[in-house]
């Protein structure tokens, strides 16, 4: 595949893993990018741990199968990290975006990775504060977007704009707020060092 | 030319195609993983976007029955099942095909119970092959989009039901790049159904009993019209290239021109097959892919030109037919070539693979590449299975 990105994201049920993964594949195709975005299904229920991919490249994309190698690993629950094996294929110089609290430091040891290679944000701290509630996947998707070098930060964060306010077109005041929310953790995420 | 192109999941295309093809009955009870495309046409109903009718149904035996006597009154009539749905419509499948009825489904692949499960394979529509509809296969959105479409013009040219199938969450809940027709063309294209005897146009008998008398002069006729399928579904299939700028043949051969093996197989792994044929030929491999569309009416000849002269190929299933041979597409394939010249058949190996959603990646090609290429051991069954633990995990 022609400059792919591949991303397979990790979260627990009511995350939103799911609407995060199919929201990077809308936003890097409507930038003209081709796209895919799926979660991998089983008996979902909330609080168990479910994964997704998003698939981007600029030839189309004919491989139907969940992603092995990963450039990059989204983690919306850091509790995940002592159950599931997040970093499982990940590509060589491939890199985890975690949401937690913690340092990017602190990340990198949890994960057995050089801190290079980790990124850290709050994204349920984020959340919490910009929407009312610690639904972590839009502030982690702009963490990803930022790592990916997918889309300049106003490019993202114009389009998340747009395709939020497709879905939530009863609800402006939520569109407002997760823009916010994904604002604050394209900022303050920690590249580490 | 073309429409917009979209970036939306396999059922979302559906539900749009559907809508667009202007039904005037749409039946259903949910059931995973095509649960959403009854969900997004009621939603086309109730905002006024398709004058349809949406019957709510109490069980598959229902919205398959609902599907019947409405086309048997002359209404173009969709419906959209997977799996344990499909299972509970079997009578009625015999009976819209047995009735002439053009009745179109939407069938996205799930696994037959049991043990349960929501994921991924063909028995359930491989199951309905011998029970006279049609059936389509489709790699991925785009072409669950299109072959909708075709599957009707072909029904309603022959009088027979047909089904499109794609793979259950693979492409169904996937979203990929889309490309839509104008509402127009494909309203245009679908034209409108013109039946010829029915429920509403005056007294006729449908479904009474058929004794030992004319039976089978019923069948025969039913026989003739499945016959006709090809040459309906070839005319379906060059009006809609010529629409919409994609030809949906039968047959797909990838890469085959000069190849010594190959893969044949239908859905979606046949994409990841692509990729993994891309792979192998840079390392100088003379190898290719045969993906089947058509699976009812069987496209036999297309299929015994496409692989003779080869050295051997591998036929995938995903599903078993219990035969101990493998599985139903298998056996299709080896009875297509058996009318080959003994010279230029190729050595048939049947695999199963992607099981209750077992996941296929090209690594997976590779494997079955490897084998095909190795004699068989003497100790071999006749079939092999992939991507399956041999032993307990610890």
């Amino acid at each position: 595949m022609n400059n792919a990105l591949e991303v397979r994201w990790h979260g627990r049920g009511g995350q939103g893993a799911k609407t995060a993964a199919l929201l990077l594949a809308e936003l890097a195709y409507e930038a003209g990018r081709k796209a895919q975005g799926f979660p991998e299904y089983g008996p979902e229920r909330m609080g168990a741990p479910i994964t997704a991919y998003t698939r981007v490249s600029d030839a189309a994309i004919r491989t139907h199968s969940n992603v092995y190698e990963p450039d990059l690993v989204a983690v919306l629950d850091e509790t995940l990290l002592g159950t599931v094996d997040v970093t499982r294929g990940l590509k060589d110089g491939g890199r985890v975006v975690v949401n937690t609290p913690s340092t990017s430091a602190q990340a990198a040891l949890l994960l057995g990775l050089p801190e290079s290679r980790v990124v850290a944000v709050d994204a349920s701290g984020i959340a919490k504060g910009e929407l009312g509630k610690p639904i972590p996947n839009v502030p982690l998707l702009a963490a990803v977007v930022r790592a990916s070098g997918l889309l300049p930060r106003d490019e993202f964060l114009a389009a998340l704009r747009e395709a939020a306010a497709h879905k939530f077109a009863s609800k402006p005041g939520v569109v407002d707020a997760n823009v916010r929310a994904a604002e604050r953790a394209y900022e303050e995420a920690v590249h580490g060092e | 030319m073309s429409g917009r192109t979209a970036l939306l999941s396999g059922n979302e295309a559906t539900a749009i195609a559907m809508r667009q093809a202007r039904p005037d009955v749409f039946a259903a009870f949910p059931i995973t993983p095509s649960t959403e495309i009854p969900q997004y046409f009621s939603k086309f109903v109730a905002d006024g976007e398709t004058p349809a009718v949406f019957v709510p149904v109490e069980s598959e035996h229902s919205s398959m029955s609902a599907c019947i006597g409405a086309a048997a009154s002359g209404a173009r009539s969709f419906t959209a099942t997977s799996a344990n749905g499909l299972a509970l419509m079997w009578e009625e499948l015999y009976i819209a095909a047995s009735l002439r009825l053009p009745v179109v489904m939407a069938c996205v692949n799930r696994a037959l119970s049991g043990p349960i499960n929501i994921n991924n394979d063909h028995s359930d529509s491989m199951g309905a092959r011998d029970s006279g509809w049609i059936q389509l296969y489709s790699e991925n959105a785009q072409e669950a989009y299109d072959q909708f479409f075709i599957a009707l013009k072909t029904a309603e040219s022959v009088g027979l039901p047909a089904m499109t199938c794609q793979d259950g969450f693979i492409t169904s809940h996937a979203v990929e790049p889309v490309e839509l027709l104008e509402d127009g063309k494909a309203a245009g294209y679908c034209g409108t159904w013109k039946p010829g005897r029915t429920l509403l146009s005056g007294p006729v008998s449908m479904g009474p009993y058929d004794g030992a008398e004319f039976y089978m002069e019923h069948k025969r006729q039913q026989s003739d019209a499945v016959s006709q399928a090809f040459e309906a579904h070839a005319r379906a299939v060059r009006e809609y290239g010529a629409l919409s700028g994609r030809l949906l043949d039968p047959v797909e051969e990838y890469r085959l021109d000069d190849a010594e093996y190959a893969f044949v197989l239908i859905g979606s792994s046949a994409g990841t097959g692509k990729d993994a044929v891309d792979r192998l030929r840079e390392r100088g491999h003379r190898v290719g892919l045969l993906k089947i569309r058509l699976f009812r009416p069987f496209p036999a000849e297309a299929i015994a030109r496409a692989l003779s002269g080869r050295r051997a190929v591998a036929v995938m299933d995903k599903c078993d037919g219990f035969s101990g041979s493998g599985g139903p597409l298998a056996a299709e394939v080896a009875g297509a070539l058996y009318g080959t010249p003994a010279a230029e058949r190729p050595e048939l190996r049947p695999f199963v693979y992607g099981l209750g959603g077992r996941d296929v990646w090209v690594e997976e090609f590779f494997g079955i590449y490897e084998s095909l290429r190795n004699p068989w051991a003497a100790d071999a069954g006749r079939v092999e299975y992939r991507g399956v633990r041999e032993e307990a995990p610890v």
